[in-house]
């Protein structure tokens, strides 16, 4: 039996820890990973808290198969809160060797609540719990943070998830981060942990993590090595996730400069085949997987030299074709900043990118940049900007760092038009006007802009649609991408090895019930995955919004049309298309028209004890 | 006594290895039938992306774990070479741990006795689960000889070419 049956609760103003089993009717309701995760967060807060507030639980926590040897699910852990960035529920998932440990040590979540009076970490080791002072790991990166204590406690084999100094000053697009390059990345996690004043989770475990049937468990895990190293990997393994920027400049699908073009005449510069050619020294991966999907990138010479990172496309893109920079180099300069500072590397980009379009338009100057030339493709502005982001420098570094929906906010003069986001999270790298079902998608995310939610733009991008139009259907097909994708990550595996689940949800449940001993079908796995977005739903309506008007595009995407040349010229979202979308995915998902799950809808999944929160707001729809 | 021909152990790669892990899952699960790195004789190191091997038992010969223990609880197989432990008779002092300069032998988390690598009954599952194929079952004389017939190779690429 994989799970640990135990929830580990840490009250941060008390320094009290308390150890309470596992509900093993919720973990087979919600799986575990951001499904058990958001139940716990509904269950420990009130309506209407504040994010940075410490009655905010902060909730860390693993999957059902984590700490096995189960390929990419075995090395998975989440961190559930509300979000500072979006005012609404936030989920963020990483791999790495941090789940794992936390497993090892006896739990499968813990939950912070209250706020430490001065900054501390975390030490988990086993069943020892303290909160040690950290005031000498003030200002650290993760990185530097996980070598200091992994030292000072004399053990390198101890785990560490830890934020930069971007998520102590509270930015809302701060991060946390564990095994260098793995991040918890969206949604503003590291500033609710350093609202908290918790700088870092260490953890060390002994325990065995047990399944409860190994050799089938084993036989099973082999088929998947095995296909890990076939075709439904070969992306990642190869030139890695890099290759889209080629692909979706094709498809006039690569935001540039904002969202002002959809393709990038610098594709070829930032592209994944130069960037393999030229940059990656490695390919390495997480624990227990066996895929291998990590390119590590280092620039040999100029004034970058030295930088390494991880590169993966989504960064590669919000730094370089949406600033319009095609210099390699200072994008990997920019994403290792956004490492050292633990900033969201998307968002980081689309910040930039924006403030760039302000500039460019004269809605800031060289005033509020200090002198800075904040021109499209400045790669120096680029690498500068993100610097007084990650330590709220000047004006403009502590404006930005609010995220592009508070800093248009702030700077008014209609820079609200500039700021790509949908809920206050930044978009990631797919032009919604030419992938019109992932337009769609993120529009009804439940955390915000997200690719990850659905992953609509696949049957876009895949031309199983008319990309250039919404029209009836691809409702159903945004709900079975998400209810899939909430299965996914509440199993928390690895989207990157989703390929080798060839048999979808019944490998799946094969997977749960072999390690854990609980029957699990296909079909209770689906219903989970429709139960976790109609809790998330929900959650966002307790919270003030999670309504129709919330669900919306950025105003580029439906005002400005596609400019470039080629067979997307002059596309764009309207508002009629958009709104047959909402009504067809509304009603596909037993919603109200303002998108508000019925009370028959909640009953259905077993959500009885929410239908007074939307009774509430259907009647004050009416 | 087993010839260098013999006598295998499991080497890992540098150059191939990511640190991973698979090796320590793939060991404690055949030994202890449980998920648990601090119960597998191989462990990997990551110092950072771009360095990382996984180190086991290397079969010293005159190994100085069997000379450091203080009790005689160690001795060293006449067939193939592994360490072998008699459990009545370590006390886990840790003085063979001192010893190993590899960090090959190491205390048992729960028996609190010493355990190493025994190359898993002459077929070693860490070898056989290793994603990167990094980790080789196999003897140092291969191991030189690989290297030399690889540097020659390198040296006489042009050679090589017009043999065709």
């Amino acid at each position: 039996m994989s799970y640990a049956k135990r929830i580990l609760y840490v009250d941060l103003t008390t320094g009290k820890t308390e150890v309470k089993p596992l509900n093993m009717k919720l973990a087979k309701d919600y799986i575990g990973g951001i499904g058990l995760g958001m139940k716990l967060w509904l269950d420990h807060s009130k309506a209407g808290v504040d994010p940075f507030s410490p009655e905010n639980p902060l909730i860390f926590i693993t999957g059902p198969l984590t700490g096995t040897m189960a390929p990419s699910a075995g090395n998975s852990y989440a961190v559930v809160s509300k979000s500072p960035l979006t005012g609404g529920i936030n989920e963020s998932k990483a791999h790495g060797f941090f789940g794992p440990e936390l497993k090892r040590a006896g739990y499968d979540a813990v939950i912070f609540t209250g706020k430490s009076e001065k900054l501390v970490y975390a030490w988990i080791d086993d069943d020892s719990v303290q909160l040690l002072d950290a005031e000498h790991l003030k200002g650290k990166s993760p990185a530097e943070t996980d070598e200091t204590i992994r030292e000072e406690m004399g053990d390198f084999y101890i785990r560490v998830s830890a934020i930069g100094e971007a998520g102590e000053k509270l930015s809302r697009v701060g991060c946390l981060i564990n095994d260098e390059f793995r991040a918890i990345g969206r949604g503003g996690m590291g500033a609710v942990m350093g609202s908290k004043n918790l700088k870092a989770v260490a953890v060390r475990g002994t325990n065995d993590v047990d399944v409860a049937n190994l050799e089938e468990f084993t036989e099973f895990v082999r088929t998947i090595y095995e296909r890990m190293k076939g075709p439904a990997t070969r992306k990642y393994r190869t030139l890695g996730t890099p290759e889209n920027v080629l692909v979706l400049n094709a498809l006039a699908a690569l935001p540039t400069r904002n969202f002002s073009q959809a393709t990038f005449e610098g594709a070829e510069k930032v592209s994944g085949e130069y960037l393999n050619e030229r940059y990656v020294k490695k390919i390495i991966g997480c624990a227990t997987c066996g895929m291998r999907c990590d390119h590590i990138a280092l620039v040999p010479e100029g004034e970058y030299k030295g930088t390494t990172s991880r590169v993966e496309f989504e960064c590669l893109w919000s730094l370089g074709p949406l600033c319009g920079v095609d210099r390699l180099d200072a994008i990997i300069e920019a994403i290792s900043l956004c490492n050292y500072y633990g900033i969201d590397g998307i968002s980081a980009g689309v910040i930039v990118a924006f403030a760039m379009d302000l500039y460019e338009n004269g809605i800031i100057t060289k005033k509020d940049t200090d002198g800075m030339d904040l021109s499209f493709g400045n790669h120096e502005a680029l690498v500068e900007t993100i610097k007084r982001m990650g330590t709220r420098k000047g004006w403009l570094g502590d404006t930005l760092a609010e995220g592009t929906m508070k800093a248009a906010e702030k700077i008014g003069k209609g820079a609200e038009k500039y700021a790509n986001h949908i809920k206050g999270m930044e978009l990631p790298g797919y032009d919604l006007r030419t992938l019109k079902t992932a337009a769609l998608g993120f529009s009804v995310s439940f955390r915000g802009a997200c690719h990850l939610r659905s992953g609509a733009y696949s049957p876009d991008m895949k031309g199983k649609v008319d990309r250039f139009k919404i029209e009836k259907g691809r409702g159903k097909i945004v709900m079975d991408g998400e209810d899939l994708y909430n299965v996914v990550d509440s199993l928390i595996l690895c989207k990157f090895s989703r390929g080798v689940m060839y048999d979808g949800l019944k490998d799946m449940a094969n997977y749960y019930t072999l390690a854990t001993g609980i029957e699990m079908t296909p079909e209770d796995l689906l219903k989970a995955g429709e139960r976790i977005n109609n809790l998330a739903r929900v959650i966002n309506i307790r919270e003030g919004k999670g309504t129709r008007e919330y669900d919306n595009l950025p105003w580029k995407i439906m005002n400005v049309p596609v400019p470039d040349e080629g067979v997307a010229k002059g596309v764009v979202v309207n508002q009629k298309e958009f709104d047959i979308g909402l009504d067809d995915y509304y009603s596909v998902r037993g919603w109200t028209k303002e998108g508000i799950p019925t009370p028959e809808k909640l009953k259905e999944l077993g959500l009885n004890d929410l239908v007074s929160i939307v009774k509430k707001k259907i009647g004050s729809k009416k | 006594m087993p010839t260098i021909h013999e006598k295998k152990f499991v080497s890992g790669d540098p150059s191939k290895c990511i640190g991973c892990c698979v090796c320590e899952y793939a060991c404690s699960m055949k030994h202890e039938n449980t998920f648990n790195p601090t119960k597998s004789r191989i462990r990997a190191v990551r110092l950072n992306s771009f360095v990382n091997l996984a180190v086991a038992c290397r079969l010293c010969e005159d190994p100085p774990c069997v000379a450091a223990c203080p009790r005689d609880a160690l001795s060293q197989s006449e067939e193939n070479g592994i360490i072998l432990v008699d459990e009545d008779k370590c006390n886990g002092c840790g003085w063979c741990v001192e010893a190993c300069d590899y960090g090959a032998i190491q205390l048992h988390p729960e028996k609190k006795v010493v355990f190493t690598c025994d190359l898993c009954d002459g077929e070693p599952s860490c070898v056989e689960w290793c994603p990167e194929e990094a980790l080789d079952f196999t003897t140092k004389d291969i191991i030189s000889q690989k290297a030399r017939i690889s540097a020659v190779k390198k040296l006489f690429q042009e050679a090589l070419k017009s043999e065709h």
